[in-house]
């Protein structure tokens, strides 16, 4: 196990942008939005000063820009881009072109709300709005994660059993533009984790032409829809193999598809995902000084979503607490609406609270984190458990509304 | 190391009359005039559906029973020599 390489103080944007230089991606398709500028600005300043040998597209749009990776990856390159919010939206019908047609393109995206009204700030509405892409969607808690799993990810994305593409999400400003030490790895370590990519199923060949994204009428598309949900059914293994392999040969694990932390003797369990997760680390260490027993369950993987081993580290709880910074309206949280569906069929499902907050970039501390802890353990211990989810940090004045017995739910 | 997933892909061979026989719906068709034709093939090369091959005089002929008559040729022939003409006429 060798933990090489250089340390630097950087943001999460650099680690991404250096990630992608490590990864020896050969076309970067670039269109600058908040908070994800930076990123294809420190990647232009790499191809310019001759430290990375790269394409780089100056595109019109977002649409553009992943139409072009699209383009590159099907030529056979390992090709990246980054983006944020609306520009993330703009992308999303070719998102599905890039899906469909199995091309194992990376994508930084910055986690930042969506308009209107206008708001750059942290909230996981734009990427989780997209789940049905069929990209891999993995969601990150510190600037070291940001680089070690975009390296890791290009390797799941482009195993012969997948061939799909993945965005890496990163919380806008909490971590794209806030610097952390990061431990930089050698560019021989990284070529010998993660190889030249070569396509194993099909490429633009002149030699050979082919068509692509034709028609397929009913009696092929289904397949192809289920050959891609085999596919990412089957990454959940593959993100947890090449985890493994990559803390063997860089000394550092941030998790597979999940993260857990104190959750072996824990009564009560709280759910989540992004920076909201190391925030909810130092929610569980003050509620166990409080003598609660609590753990924590990252969900890094949402898709794919592990299923089965959230049913594992939460069946025969007390109960699941689930903290969400997405609203999937009049439902709840989205990763709420998953555990829920992961749980449902198994015997000792615990029972569920799921709160909304942390909206356009509203502060979640640990402290809050205690405390919607505390509210849901008080609502399953004294059977208050009215309604599917509940909004946290509602101004007291709407909150008023919010908990009355006449909305309707 | 691979479970042999099956990757199904929606990439094909290009091939006359993937779409059915497009003829059928098509609502107006190529002609071209011979006296016109510089033979630069342009319309072939745009041609998405493989149509377009040489004719016994040398010059384009247009297969109709799978031409969809998306007009590509016309718009790209350099002298004008394709016309769109609509199916009735």
């Amino acid at each position: 196990m060798a933990v090489e390489g250089t340390w630097e103080i950087i943001t999460g944007n650099q680690a991404a942008a250096i990630a992608a230089k490590l990864a020896r991606v050969k076309v970067v398709p670039a269109y600058p939005i908040t908070p994800q500028t930076t990123i294809v600005e420190y990647i232009a300043s790499f191809i310019e000063s001759g430290h990375m040998d790269a394409e780089y597209i100056r595109v019109e749009s977002e649409h553009s820009a992943m139409a072009a990776a699209i383009g590159a990856s099907a030529a056979g390159v390992r090709a990246f881009t980054a983006t944020a919010s609306q520009g993330l939206l703009l992308m999303s019908e070719v998102l599905h072109w890039a899906a469909g047609s199995r091309l194992p393109i990376g994508m930084a995206v910055v986690n930042r709300a969506v308009g209107p009204p206008w708001n750059i700030h942290v909230d996981h509405q734009d990427a989780m709005s997209q789940r049905d892409t069929g990209w891999l969607q993995v969601y990150i808690s510190s600037n070291q994660e940001v680089l070690d799993t975009i390296l890791m990810m290009y390797k799941v994305a482009e195993h012969p059993d997948v061939l799909l593409p993945f965005m890496v999400c990163l919380d806008g400003f909490v971590l794209s533009h806030t610097y952390m030490p990061v431990n930089i790895p050698r560019q021989e370590d990284v070529d010998e984790f993660l190889p030249e990519y070569s396509p194993p199923h099909w490429k633009l060949d002149p030699e050979n032409p082919i068509t692509f994204g034709n028609l397929a009428l009913p009696e092929e598309y289904q397949e192809m829809r289920w050959s891609m949900d085999l596919s990412m059914r089957r990454a959940l293994d593959l993100i947890e193999d090449v985890a493994e392999e990559f803390f063997q040969k860089f000394g550092r694990y941030h998790g597979g598809v999940t993260w857990k932390y104190k959750v072996e003797d824990a009564d009560y369990v709280v759910v989540t995902a992004g920076t909201m997760a190391s925030e909810a680390e130092v929610a569980v260490d003050e509620l166990r000084e409080e003598g609660m027993r609590v753990g924590l369950l990252k969900v890094r993987a949402f898709r794919p979503f592990p299923h089965r081993d959230v049913a594992e580290v939460l069946q025969d709880r007390k109960g699941v607490i689930i903290i969400d910074r997405s609203i999937a309206f009049s439902s709840g949280g989205p990763i709420g609406i998953e555990v829920r569906s992961s749980l449902y069929n198994i015997s000792g499902s615990p029972p569920v609270v799921n709160y909304v907050t942390g909206l356009g970039g509203r502060d979640v501390t640990y402290e809050d984190i205690v405390e919607m802890t505390k509210d849901g353990i008080g609502r399953i211990t004294s059977d208050r458990l009215r309604r599917p989810y509940y909004w946290y940090k509602l101004k007291p004045e709407y909150e008023k509304i919010e908990l009355s017995e006449e909305v309707r739910l | 190391m691979g479970l042999g997933i099956p990757i199904i892909i929606p990439v094909s061979k290009p091939s006359k009359g993937a779409a059915g026989k497009t003829g059928l719906w098509r609502v107006e068709k190529p002609v071209v005039d011979e006296d016109k034709c510089i033979k630069c093939w342009l319309c072939w090369l745009y041609c998405p559906e493989d149509v377009i091959t040489e004719g016994p005089n040398g010059f384009p002929q247009i297969d109709y029973t799978f031409c969809k008559g998306c007009g590509v040729c016309a718009d790209v022939c350099p002298t004008k020599a394709i016309q769109m003409i609509k199916e009735e006429e």
